[in-house]
């Protein structure tokens, strides 16, 4: 069986750049600064370092609107340089996306159609305030809930797609993550569809107590039904991406993507240093460390993500 | 004190009995089988075969110490990726010798170390709910402790939860919940009753199927109290379980986690 599509689709796969090393060797050049008070000498607020040695360097004023700063590297970007896969032309840093600019890059003109629109969050705990919290964050956010799923199609390949979203509560899951994403392989197993998910998250929405918890269990075992009819799952890890969904979905495609430098962990950060009482690792839990640990399959900057993506359905294609 | 921090303390008690003192009064030839075959034997969670009345299973549980020194070796009941692997080795050797597995969870949470995030805590995590939820023989969970996030979770997706009087199952502990939260970890006590983390809540809302009276005298002054009652459940469930074709029992396994959440619907 031929893959016509598949000769034209490469052609467009943006050639590896050459990483700015300015960063590296800004970092090399940087002095150790010191306390001026010397071991022996009495500080005057006791054994705490002053607090203007210790102040970060943030970087020159935004002018107006058409500039933008990039929490990286700190540098003032013009807006139109970022283009419309939010990348930091001086860093290479990723920014977080929103569903729709996602579904933008991602899916062919006019091919996405939503599911599940219609959903939003009760309050199973009786959290005090809960529907406070949730309307906040809608109004901040402008959307209903932390995910977008529905099908599409990516260079023709038809595919179900699940967006999470940082900009709501922090991507959290909850009843409504749960339920959207559940369903969302559930119709993908029913059409025979293969089904990607773009995760960002800062794991389970804690207001929702044990049933947030329970959202990991329904979602895998809706993955293990799509896994045993034998179709796809591409995960697409995006910064961050913590907690019980690392500890569920995101870890269980058959293909897992990560953009750069995503932060991609179970525990927290500050849990863990909290409980090994040292320093972490640099880069700890970024998607190198992931990749280096072989818990990524590939590491695919966001101008290539759309033309990969179509290359692995083209050939996930059913034979005959 | 709120009914729910009552017991968070108990169930936290050094004294409390562990899985290995549990697997002792409930089931007779225990061997312990070590190691997922990958990287290690992890120490916190034990596993292996057993026979109850006369009916060969798998157990696996976490394990906690009495003693500083045990708590030292067990790492305080909380396991690493290599303990998930074990276990899911083992649930897997029961699949095929259509052995039905019981669990036994009691602990913080999995371990946050950077060993642990390095061998893929999140992924071992992940494969055992998946796992879990298709494993062709019936699983019951039994929640001796406490029940921490993911890390209890991973053990415990099976075709029924029961829990003891004073065992827990939440998001995270009371403390961070508080902290996090509030950022106040002295709200313990309210975050506790809030999060309803103690059995009795907890079956309210269909997490768990059956409750375990503890003795007055406190869960270790009678152990028998309450193991006989776990006795007479597994009497009755095993059998009745072990009867249902593969089917009927994977499609109410997938029902049971099914049906959580709590959203409208326009």
């Amino acid at each position: 069986m031929k893959l016509p599509n598949l000769n034209e689709i490469k052609n467009r796969l943006v050639p590896a750049k050459q990483e700015p090393v300015q960063q590296a060797q800004k970092k090399k050049k940087k002095k150790k600064r010191t306390s001026p008070y010397l071991d022996y000498m009495e500080h005057p607020k006791g054994k705490e370092k002053s607090s203007f040695i210790k102040k970060k360097k943030r970087g020159p004023a935004i002018p107006d609107d058409n500039w933008v700063k990039c929490k990286k590297c700190m540098n003032l970007v013009y807006k139109k340089d970022i283009t419309e896969f939010k990348i930091c032309p001086n860093c290479g840093n990723h920014f977080r996306m929103t569903p729709a600019e996602r579904i933008k890059i991602t899916c062919d003109p006019g091919s996405f159609e939503e599911w599940d629109a219609g959903l939003s969050t009760a309050d199973p705990m009786g959290y005090p305030d809960y529907d406070e919290v949730i309307k906040t964050a809608q109004e901040k956010s402008g959307i209903r809930e932390a995910v977008v799923t529905g099908k599409c199609t990516i260079d023709g390949n038809p595919t179900a797609i699940a967006i999470m979203d940082s900009h709501f509560m922090m991507g959290s899951m909850g009843s409504v993550v749960g339920e959207k994403i559940t369903r969302a392989f559930e119709r993908a197993t029913n059409a025979e569809l293969p089904i990607i998910v773009f995760t960002v998250s800062g794991g389970a929405r804690m207001q929702e107590g044990i049933i947030s918890l329970m959202q990991m269990a329904k979602v895998s075992e809706a993955v293990a039904r799509h896994d045993d009819a034998g179709l796809l799952y591409i995960t697409v890890i995006t910064d961050p991406t913590t907690g019980g969904v690392t500890a569920s979905f995101a870890m269980l495609g058959d293909i897992i993507i990560a953009e750069p430098k995503a932060l991609i962990g179970f525990a927290g950060q500050r849990v863990i240093k909290a409980t090994i009482n040292q320093d972490l690792p640099q880069g700890f839990q970024r998607s190198e460390f992931q990749l280096e640990h072989g818990f990524v399959d590939r590491i695919i900057k966001r101008e290539n993500l759309k033309t990969e993506l179509a290359i692995i359905l083209e050939l996930h294609k059913k034979q005959g | 004190m709120t009914e729910a921090m009552e017991s968070v303390k108990i169930a936290r008690k050094a004294t409390r009995p562990t899985t290995k003192d549990f697997i002792d009064k409930l089931f007779d030839n225990f061997l312990e089988f070590h190691g997922d075959r990958y990287f290690a034997d992890d120490k916190a969670i034990i596993g292996g075969i057993a026979s109850f009345q006369g009916i060969p299973v798998t157990v696996i549980g976490i394990q906690k110490g009495h003693t500083l020194e045990e708590n030292m070796a067990y790492n305080f009941g909380q396991p690493s990726p290599d303990g998930y692997r074990k276990a899911l080795r083992l649930m897997k050797q029961a699949e095929k010798f259509k052995r039905p597995v019981i669990t036994f969870i009691c602990t913080a949470g999995a371990y946050p170390g950077v060993g642990a995030e390095e061998r893929g805590q999140g992924e071992a995590i992940a494969r055992n709910l998946m796992e879990m939820s298709r494993l062709k023989t019936p699983i019951i969970s039994i929640f001796t402790g406490e029940g921490g996030s993911g890390g209890a979770l991973a053990l415990s997706v099976s075709d029924e939860v029961w829990m003891l009087e004073h065992g827990l199952f939440s998001v995270l502990s009371p403390e961070g919940f508080a902290s996090i939260l509030w950022r106040d970890a002295s709200r313990a006590a309210e975050a506790a009753e809030l999060m309803k983390m103690n059995a009795k809540e907890l079956a309210k809302k269909d997490v768990c199927e059956k409750v375990f009276t503890e003795s007055e005298e406190g869960l270790e002054n009678d152990l028998d109290f309450t193991t006989d009652q776990i006795k007479e459940a597994l009497a009755e469930a095993l059998p009745r379980l072990q009867s249902l074709n593969v089917r009927r029992l994977l499609k109410k396994r997938y029902d049971r986690y099914r049906k959580f959440g709590d959203f409208i619907e326009k």
